[in-house]
């Protein structure tokens, strides 16, 4: 039923008010787009590495506002391609980089890798089910908790888990996936599973069985020889408010400082330092294959904080 | 606005002024729109789209349906059998702090799934307060059906309580009162006095709270996981498949909104029906 208590005159004030509403978001957008405003969407891997990256950043260019948006890369993608506004896109795989090319809303030539990562088998702190090899996964009764089947990080387990099968037993895999628990939205869920001693083993990147939650894992580590090396694409999107903020932002993702916080989080991000006889992998047309496994292995981090 | 209000003549509409009702119906039709557009434009893709023409993963769907009814099945049965007795119980005895536990049981209605979902993980998780004692026994909760139905059994049943209570409620202590004196007591009384007259108010709820255990998503996937055919519910599925096949994904959320519709169309009829019946 509808009350008839205000006066015209209230009404006046309240639609004033909401006028002057409308008037201060719009006046504060039109600002932010003025400004330094920078929206970078960042695979979940990336989270911990990321707010410190933006920290260090805010050093160097204290006017910028830089807020982050983290999902697994290919939830991230779709919501690029359903219009998400946004500056930046940090994948964990070239596949969903590939899906944002293919939308016209970054161009090949602005994609730069900007970090490495690798695979770990981790378990709870004490180890309930006494995992200590990847052949353990195929026992029956392990729980294992692997992500969901259009991340990147299961693309990169899928293909460690069918390089171990092809060198070992076929029956591995049938095994390995019977064990499946659960397959959680995005790598992190996977850790906190673990961590939480729900699961008995998961398959995560390195960098996340590092940082605070390391105490309450157990890491096995992965045989190089199947293990599989995760590339970090970065570009800036066609549509940044601020082209030039954006692209100075995948410029210090490269520099020295960044690629030290990075390797700092368990990236093996120096290996571009290290090896500059080996250029940064130029996105081929046809990119959606995962990144095979490195020659040479991923340098351990260094201690630095 | 009721069929007898437009008749009356409107005085006070008259001495409103335009920029007044402007506003009032100016806002209304603005929140109609936001209520209802992304329900239609859901509607309208599918349709246009034909979602259900070319659907590559029928099984996954299928699998996400029978687990739904089959979970959903189980807590409506729970729910009827823990339920009823507790909300007699809250409708016709008075003791200290009701009120308190009242609200204790109500409480999941507004709480976030989120939070269900921990707090059902930490008490029947792997190394939760009963989660041990469970683990012990060789019976493991987290990733299972069981799980499904408890995180649906805690989100939904207040829902039916809350109905029933109210159904309870209404009837007299008199009516009875009168049926003791003619010798029914017990269940005797409850199944041919008490039920008669409240069924409807406890069917009401009983739909409502199998529409939202049908719907339950936030403390599923956290308590229950998400494995397809294991623990992937309807709400998961679609929450799954949205990125990788999105009409796969409308095709599942328009089945979800026509049940809710029809269970909320149901609840809404036999909760009236209660109301003639007692006015």
């Amino acid at each position: 039923m509808i009350q008839e208590k205000g006066s015209s005159g209230q009404a006046m004030h309240f639609l004033r008010f909401l006028i002057f509403l409308v008037l201060c978001t719009s006046l504060g957008t039109a600002r932010a787009q003025q400004s330094q405003a920078l929206t970078i969407f960042a695979a979940t891997s990336l989270t911990d590495a990321f707010e410190a990256l933006r920290t260090a950043f805010l050093d160097e260019r204290p006017q910028a506002q830089v807020s982050l948006h983290f999902a697994n890369s290919s939830t991230l993608a779709a919501q690029l391609l359903q219009g998400a506004p946004a500056d930046i896109f940090a994948s964990a795989n070239a596949a969903q980089m590939q899906l944002v090319l293919e939308g016209d809303l970054a161009t090949a030539a602005d994609i730069e890798h900007f970090a490495y990562n690798q695979l770990a088998l981790i378990t709870p702190a004490d180890n309930p089910a006494e995992l200590h090899a990847l052949a353990d996964l195929a026992r029956p009764g392990v729980l294992l908790v692997l992500a969901a089947e259009s991340t990147p990080i299961r693309s990169y387990t899928d293909a460690m888990l069918e390089a171990y099968a092809q060198e070992h037993d076929e029956r591995f895999l049938r095994a390995v996936y019977g064990n499946v628990a659960s397959e959680e939205r995005n790598v992190r869920l996977v850790t906190a599973r673990v961590a939480l001693g729900e699961a008995d083993a998961g398959i995560v990147y390195v960098s996340d069985s590092m940082g605070d939650i390391a105490a309450d894992l157990h890491v096995i580590d992965i045989d190089p020889a199947y293990n599989q090396l995760a590339a970090y694409p970065v570009a800036q999107l066609s549509e940044a408010r601020n082209p030039s903020l954006a692209r100075y932002f995948v410029d210090f993702l490269l520099s020295p400082p960044a690629q030290r916080i990075l390797a700092s989080f368990g990236f093996c991000a120096d290996a571009i330092l290290q090896a500059p006889a080996s250029p940064t992998p130029e996105p081929s047309p046809d990119v959606t294959q995962a990144t095979p496994a490195p020659a040479q292995p991923c340098p351990p981090a260094p201690a630095s904080g | 606005m009721s069929h007898k209000q437009r008749q009356r003549p409107p005085s006070h509409a008259r001495q409103r002024p335009p920029a007044d009702r402007l506003l009032l119906y100016g806002t209304s039709a603005f929140a109609i729109l936001l209520l209802a557009l992304p329900v239609l434009v859901l509607f309208i893709r599918g349709v246009g789209t034909r979602a259900w023409l070319g659907l590559p993963s029928t099984d996954v769907i299928l699998a996400a349906v029978g687990l739904s009814f089959a979970s959903t099945s189980v807590v409506t049965g729970a729910i009827l059998a823990l339920g009823t007795p507790l909300a007699y119980v809250l409708a016709r005895v008075t003791f200290p702090s009701k009120r308190l536990l009242s609200l204790f049981i109500e409480l999941p209605i507004v709480m976030p799934p989120a939070v269900a979902g921990l707090a059902l993980l930490l008490t029947f998780g792997r190394r939760g307060a009963l989660g041990t004692f469970l683990a012990e026994a060789g019976i493991t909760i987290p990733f299972s059906i069981a799980a499904v139905v408890l995180a649906q059994f805690f989100i939904a049943a207040p829902f039916y309580i809350r109905s029933a209570q109210v159904g309870f409620s209404t009837i007299s202590p008199e009516i009875e009162d009168a049926a003791r004196v003619d010798g029914a007591y017990g269940w005797r009384m409850f199944w041919h006095i008490t039920l008669p007259i409240a069924w409807r108010a406890l069917f009401a709820g009983m739909v409502l709270s199998w529409a939202r255990a049908l719907g339950e998503f936030g403390a599923t996937i956290l308590f229950a996981g998400n494995l397809q055919g294991k623990t992937q519910t309807m709400p998961l599925l679609v929450y799954s498949i949205f990125e990788r096949d999105i009409d796969a994904a409308i095709w599942a959320g328009l089945l979800l909104i026509g049940l809710a519709l029809l269970a909320l169309f149901l609840s809404q009829s036999f909760a009236q029906a209660q109301d003639r019946l007692l006015r």
